[in-house]
């Protein structure tokens, strides 16, 4: 198994951190991963993306141009990575400021309403977490224990007490997610 | 009435030792010009090491310019650093060896221009070190070019008309500048061209060394020197020179203690 | 056995510099590599090791303090990124003269000028062939994972004191910024300046005792003769350290009609290259150099002769394929793709570039 996604959206909306937790939570699992964020002044209320790659073997090339999922959070990266996704595979965004939808027909499509359901926790910490558990959900690259444990891993001991709200916007993810466009075979569905 | 004072021809005959080597200088021809300052120098700040017993604790840094061979006249532990960058590599030693005693001997090309920043940064953080500053005014290991403090109107290869002020700046008095950096905790200026203000100036290097044992922070002792080569003097006329001149620029005498 | 965990490499290579038991970093903040100089100000490795971390006000002062801490017999280091390691060389070429063994870390971005902060690999002349003045060779490992971020702290340190010489690690803002499972070294302790003397010799200005002659740490003779004597005792050393301590990695090599050379990032990209290769039926294999200086010249001489062809894969104009050439001697086709600025190669255009420069034209 070998799992290739971009996160992107603004700096400041979690890319980063959801990137590094599926990451932390994907070494709980004993798989490979790999980190590789955009770095520079551009991250300043610009872009900001994370290429993670969760895998059963060796990772070659942390960078990649081409990706099974796209994890989608403003427009600008809606238009940088829409055709970055491989042909049968996942684009999940986020809708809130999304004006140009996606168009392509050869991928699965989904939502989740990130910001939305997170203003409706009383935090806008955790929108990038409500994504998270979107994602899981579409494709379930690590288990919810080792989640847990990422989520322990990632965050500094001082936020522990983060982590029961962090893991319930995860459910939340999970359970408002919306299927836009179907491509998924069946078997691969857990 | 003639007892006090001694005739050469009494004082050898009664075998008193009036004069001695320093230990810590070593037996070698110094590559100085005769007249030049820094045999001086040299001799009254390895007196000060021998004097305060500190010399297998002590490391110094030699400077790029005249004294660069420095190394091969003291008999401690030496390094040799790039020009400017002494203050640098003192607090590397400084650093990783904080209970030793550590030393600059640097020219007013080295620590005023190329190792400005070096100086007044290793000034400002306080370094617990001692800086010893030769100011002659003037380049004179390449021969004579103008110096950071080369005086207003003084002829050098590099202002053979003398130095303009509108054009080349003006000299600068880099020990005044450090003075006012907290870190710095004794600035002053001295000379070496007659006996009583040798005396004075080992007296400040002594005090300098006394504050890096204290650990009060960097001291800075400026020396104005001559460069009878460089100026295109006799040493007599030199040091002659310095004191019509130099001195009313960079006044003797302690700027912060 | 050890924990894995995920850490930025420039953050494992700060780590592990605690751990090899180093004496002091001092560094000057550049992206892609200011997270070694906070990681360790964060840290505070003077309460864990007493280990010294300083920021100088330039990488000039950094550098030298660098130069006046290791040639008190310690083990220093310093950290940037390509602007920084220019102003370093003055200091870098004065430590290679005087036999100052340290570790510098050249975390790789773009150039020339101020470039960008995007990764390169545009350094590897000056790494490898000089930068600074003089004839002199940094030992210069180039890691391509964040393990060996970690790995070759420890290693350069061992490298640069058997030597007494420089030793560079040649990353580049890829494996600086990417985050990788790694498992840390131990935490060995400093050494003491007792066992400094016991390991490497009294040649560093520790404070002359009466028991030795004054250790004088200086690059400069004036006297042509002794320092021409000096300049081959240099050159025998590098020559001990070519027939020593050259280092490489083979990926399918052994059956590979095609090898690609790369290091660094470009090795990684290199590592799909190949399995994008291999499903379209190309025998592909990849030579990694871990030493760039002492370059692994004969393996690649060896290939010469059994393969039909060589591209160097570099973030560059064209740097290592001069020494894979050298190496080759003329024996078999050697090409070089290489994206420049900042910009990475994806693994497909390699692929091609591969296909269209040794292949079509067979």
């Amino acid at each position: 198994m070998t799992e290739e996604i971009i996160i992107a959206g603004f700096g400041g909306q979690g890319v980063l951190s959801m990137g590094k937790i599926l990451a932390y939570s994907g070494i709980m699992e004993n798989k490979e991963v790999s980190w590789m964020p955009s770095y520079g002044p551009e991250m300043r209320g610009g872009t900001a993306n994370v290429i993670v790659i969760i895998s059963d073997e060796r990772i070659s090339s942390p960078i990649l141009n081409e990706f099974d999922t796209a994890i989608i959070l403003n427009q600008q990266s809606m238009d940088k990575f829409e055709n970055t996704v491989k042909p049968g595979g996942l684009l999940l965004y986020d809708p809130n400021g999304i004006t140009n939808h996606p168009k392509r027909k050869d991928i699965t499509i989904a939502t989740i309403e990130g910001a939305k359901e997170s203003s409706i926790l009383k935090t806008n910490k955790t929108a990038n977490m409500i994504v998270l558990g979107a994602f899981l959900k579409l494709h379930p690259v690590v288990k919810m224990v080792n989640v847990h444990k990422g989520l322990e891993k990632s965050l500094p001991q001082r936020h522990h007490h983060m982590i029961p709200i962090n893991e319930k916007a995860i459910t939340i993810g999970m359970e408002k997610l919306k299927i836009i466009q179907d491509l998924r075979k069946v078997a691969t569905m857990n | 009435m003639t007892t006090s004072v001694l005739t050469p021809e009494e004082i050898i005959k009664k075998g008193k030792v009036v004069f001695k080597k320093t230990k810590l200088i070593n037996d070698v021809p110094l590559s100085y010009c005769p007249g030049c300052g820094h045999g001086v120098a040299h001799r009254i700040l390895m007196e000060v090491v021998e004097e305060m017993g500190i010399w297998e604790d002590t490391i110094g840094v030699a400077p790029v310019g005249c004294s660069v061979l420095a190394y091969d006249f003291m008999n401690i532990d030496m390094q040799q650093a790039a020009h400017g960058r002494a203050p640098a590599v003192a607090t590397g030693i400084k650093r990783v060896y904080p209970e030793k005693y550590v030393f600059t001997y640097q020219g007013d090309g080295d620590l005023a221009a190329i190792g400005t920043a070096e100086t007044i940064h290793a000034c400002n953080r306080g370094e617990n070190i001692v800086i010893i500053f030769i100011n002659n005014g003037i380049y004179g290991m390449t021969g004579g070019q103008m110096a950071p403090t080369t005086l207003e109107g003084m002829r050098s290869s590099t202002s053979p008309y003398g130095r303009m002020v509108q054009t080349m700046g003006y000299p600068i008095k880099i020990t005044e500048m450090v003075a006012m950096l907290p870190g710095v905790a004794y600035a002053t200026r001295q000379a070496v061209h007659e006996a009583k203000y040798v005396r004075k100036a080992k007296n400040a290097i002594k005090k300098a060394f006394e504050n890096q044992r204290d650990k009060k922070g960097t001291s800075i002792i400026e020396i104005v020197s001559n460069c009878n080569s460089g100026w295109k003097l006799s040493p007599v006329e030199a040091n002659k020179w310095l004191d019509e001149n130099m001195l009313d620029y960079f006044p003797l005498g302690d700027i912060k203690k | 056995m050890k924990e894995a965990i995920l850490m930025k490499g420039n953050e494992a290579m700060a780590e592990a510099a605690i751990r090899a038991g180093a004496d002091a970093y001092f560094g000057y903040p550049i992206t892609p590599q200011s997270e070694v100089i906070e990681y360790l100000m964060h840290e505070e490795p003077q309460k864990r090791t007493g280990m010294v971390v300083l920021q100088a006000e330039s990488e000039l002062a950094a550098i030298n303090m660098v130069y006046g801490a290791g040639a008190c017999g310690k083990r220093v280091m310093t950290s940037s990124s390509s602007p920084g390691i220019s102003l370093k060389s003055e200091g870098i070429s004065y430590m290679a003269g005087s036999e100052i063994p340290c570790l510098i870390v050249n975390v790789m971005r773009g150039g020339p000028g101020l470039g960008t902060i995007q990764p390169g690999q545009s350094d590897y002349f000056q790494a490898t062939k000089g930068g600074g003045h003089g004839d002199y060779r940094l030992i210069v490992l180039a890691p391509s994972t964040v393990q060996e971020m970690a790995d070759f702290v420890d290693l350069s340190f061992k490298l640069a004191f058997k030597y007494r010489n420089p030793a560079m690690i040649l990353s580049d803002g890829a494996i600086g910024q990417m985050m990788e499972k790694v498992y840390l070294p131990e935490q060995k302790e400093r050494l003491s300046n007792e066992k400094i003397i016991e390991l490497y010799g009294d040649w560093a200005t520790t404070g002359k005792t009466a028991n030795r002659e004054r250790n004088i740490i200086t690059s400069l003779d004036l006297k042509p003769e002794r320092q021409e004597i000096h300049n081959i005792h240099l050159q025998e050393k590098y020559k001990m350290i070519e027939e020593n301590e050259t280092r490489y990695e083979e990926i399918r090599c052994e059956d590979a009609e095609y090898i690609m050379v790369a290091f660094g990032t470009s090795a990684r990209l290199c590592q799909k290259v190949i399995q994008l290769g291999r499903e379209k039926g190309l025998k592909l294999g990849l030579l990694r150099p871990i030493t760039l200086w002492p370059f692994p010249k004969k393996p690649i001489t060896d290939y010469a002769e059994k393969v039909k062809g060589f591209l160097s894969v570099e973030m560059n104009a064209g740097q290592m394929v001069e020494d894979i050439l050298l190496a080759v001697e003329g024996k078999a086709p050697v090409e070089h793709y290489g994206r420049m600025g900042g910009m990475i190669a994806s693994p497909s255009e390699i692929l091609q570039a591969l296909e269209e420069k040794l292949i079509s034209n067979n």
